[in-house]
């Protein structure tokens, strides 16, 4: 009796609880979401100002009034459409680069009898634990020697250091998975190694291929470091570069225009994220927990 | 580091099943090896142009006299810029500064890092979209984050400003840039709003791999949500902690854009950290032996580093 009696009472001490529980989740959740969000949404409220109400300081958490002059601005008159182009040309042909080279170094690693294999690819992954800024000097006294300073394409030789580890890394795990028999039909059949990987293992790990090449493209696009230390005049800028001079040059500094520009820039990548969420992550945690 | 808990891993990559036979096959072996050897060959010899020979180039100028706006004979200078690192300011004050702000900065993201993890790996709607919000501030370039928090401190177009204003409390009014705490509070909440997603999403990695049995477990015992989180989860985790902390600190230890971009190393050289340092000494004084002498820091720094979290945290195998 005692115990029937108890059964109804005890979901009604228990609901407020797990209301309580629920309610501090929801919070939490939101507080992240602001923090991780809302400054993206000041920046967009920044760029969307005038200069004149820009100039008056916030009054409000809305814009005054939407204006997408220093859209306009910032491409007719900073011209950053250059700057735009640098950094897609130097972050595409890095990815396409990177893809090759860590296809066939990944590709070695976990199916040849590379004798030293395991050091090989210890010293690949050290590689990017590399400080920059101590690449800076050397190479920037090199590519003085080979006239290389203010050249674009050059860059993409240093952005190796950022994309090959984690690209090897991933693509060589990605092989190891892949079952042997494919390449070995196709081997059976009178195809050599390369193009056995080429029209068979390369086609199977297409989503592997798709994370090294997303990774590495974002790690590309948001080179500072190099930038600022090989490129010196404003055609040769890419857009992190032309960002942070368009703070520089000015006396007093026009959020509003620059914000323009940083949101430009954060599109792609923000594409990028939404669009391969789930590959982002994996990529990222497979490159770091294996 | 990464690559030691990987180096084991690649192991069954290489033993062939073929070294067993003789003749015809060891010569196939000894082909696929060569084939082998080529096929890494374009990743190891990049990779290797970009940080072994900076390294050796690095130490070489770093016992010479390389200044290249300065005419004359760039000479062997002995021990003179590594005498300068402790004789000169700047460098004493960087390492300071940077170890400072690193362990502050770690510190703080590791136990943030942690707590959004643990919340991101709970049952809730829209889970996803909030994982892609969060990955957002991290795959976004340091120019970005640097750029925005410039705005967001700004005395007039600001937020922070706004809301301190709003709620009258003090901090409003004031250029965060141009004070030296003030400065270095800037960059640690640019850095931090940047950086805490990586550890969260490196984390929740960790704690997806944790079966709920264990949870289960716990709780049959009677043990408490603290209790089961020190008692299992930490242990458990120890791991992706490692890796997170590895990857973290050396990339606190090297902060270079967050600092030109926000501070320029300013006021004064209140926030110049060694990255920053050597940047200047390599672009902007030309100084290749001095800016040689602090690279070679750098890398002996990293290394000591990631050799300490190796040896003191690594599970015991």
């Amino acid at each position: 009796m005692t115990a029937v009696a108890v059964r109804p009472r005890a979901p009604a001490r228990r609901w407020p609880r797990l209301v309580w529980r629920q309610a501090l989740l929801y919070l939490a959740v939101l507080v992240v979401l602001g923090v991780a969000l809302f400054p993206f949404y000041w920046i967009v409220r920044t760029s969307l100002e005038t200069t004149a109400e820009f100039s008056q300081g916030v009054s409000s958490l809305l814009p005054p009034h939407l204006t997408f002059q220093n859209f306009v601005n910032v491409f007719k008159q900073e011209h950053f459409g250059r700057p735009l182009l640098n950094s897609a040309i130097v972050s595409l042909a890095t990815t396409f680069v990177t893809i090759v080279f860590s296809s066939l170094a990944g590709y070695a690693l976990a199916r040849l009898p590379v004798r030293g294999g395991g050091a090989i690819l210890g010293f690949i992954l050290l590689a990017g634990f590399f400080p920059p800024l101590a690449m800076v000097g050397p190479l920037f006294l090199v590519y003085r020697d080979f006239g290389f300073i203010d050249s674009i394409y050059p860059l993409i030789i240093v952005y190796f250091v950022y994309t090959l580890p984690i690209a090897t890394w991933l693509l060589k795990n990605f092989f190891a998975q892949i079952p042997k028999d494919l390449e070995e039909a196709a081997m059976v059949d009178g195809a050599t190694r390369l193009q056995a990987l080429w029209r068979v293992v390369i086609p199977v790990a297409v989503p592997g291929v798709f994370t090294a090449a997303i990774l590495s493209f974002i790690l590309a696009w948001n080179d500072f470091t190099f930038a600022v230390s090989f490129i010196t005049s404003s055609p040769h800028f890419t857009a992190p570069l032309a960002i942070v001079n368009y703070g520089q040059s000015q006396f007093q500094i026009f959020y509003n225009l620059i914000d323009a520009a940083v949101v430009i820039v954060t599109l792609p990548v923000a594409g990028l994220v939404l669009l391969a969420q789930r590959r982002i992550v994996t990529g990222l945690t497979a490159g770091a927990l294996k | 580091m990464a690559q030691t808990v990987a180096v084991p891993r690649a192991e069954p990559g290489t033993p062939s099943p073929q070294e067993g036979g003789r003749g015809r096959t060891t010569a196939l072996v000894r082909r696929e090896r060569r084939l082998g050897y080529l096929m890494v060959a374009p990743t190891v010899i990049v990779l290797l142009f970009v940080t072994a020979f900076p390294l050796v180039y690095n130490f070489w100028n770093s016992f010479h006299n390389v200044i290249l706006n300065q005419p004359g004979p760039h000479g062997f200078s002995g021990l003179k810029n590594y005498a300068d690192l402790f004789t000169q300011q700047g460098f004493l004050g960087s390492l300071v500064r940077t170890l400072g702000f690193t362990a502050v900065s770690v510190a703080f993201e590791m136990v943030v890092g942690l707590g959004l993890a643990v919340l991101i790996n709970k049952a809730f709607p829209g889970r996803g979209l909030v994982r892609a919000a969060i990955l957002v501030p991290w795959a976004v370039p340091t120019v970005v984050s640097a750029m925005l928090w410039k705005t967001m401190f700004d005395p007039r177009s600001g937020f922070v400003d706004y809301l301190l204003g709003q709620l009258h409390l003090p901090g409003s009014n004031i250029s965060w840039l141009t004070g030296q705490w003030t400065s270095w509070t800037a960059v640690f909440v640019a850095d931090a709003w940047k950086n805490v997603p990586f550890i969260a999403i490196i984390l929740l990695a960790g704690l997806q791999v944790i079966p709920d049995e264990v949870y289960e477990a716990a709780r049959i015992d009677g043990a408490s949500a603290w209790q089961s989180f020190r008692r299992m989860t930490l242990p458990l985790l120890k791991p992706a902690l490692l890796v997170a902390l590895v990857f973290r600190t050396l990339q606190a230890f090297l902060i270079f854009d967050v600092i030109y971009i926000m501070t320029g190393g300013g006021p004064g050289t209140s926030t110049e950290t060694l990255s920053f340092l050597d940047y200047q000494a390599f672009i902007n004084q030309f100084n290749f032996g001095y800016g040689g002498a602090i690279a070679i820091m750098l890398v002996v720094l990293s290394l000591i580093i990631a050799g300490i979290y190796v040896k003191v945290l690594r599970p015991s195998t």
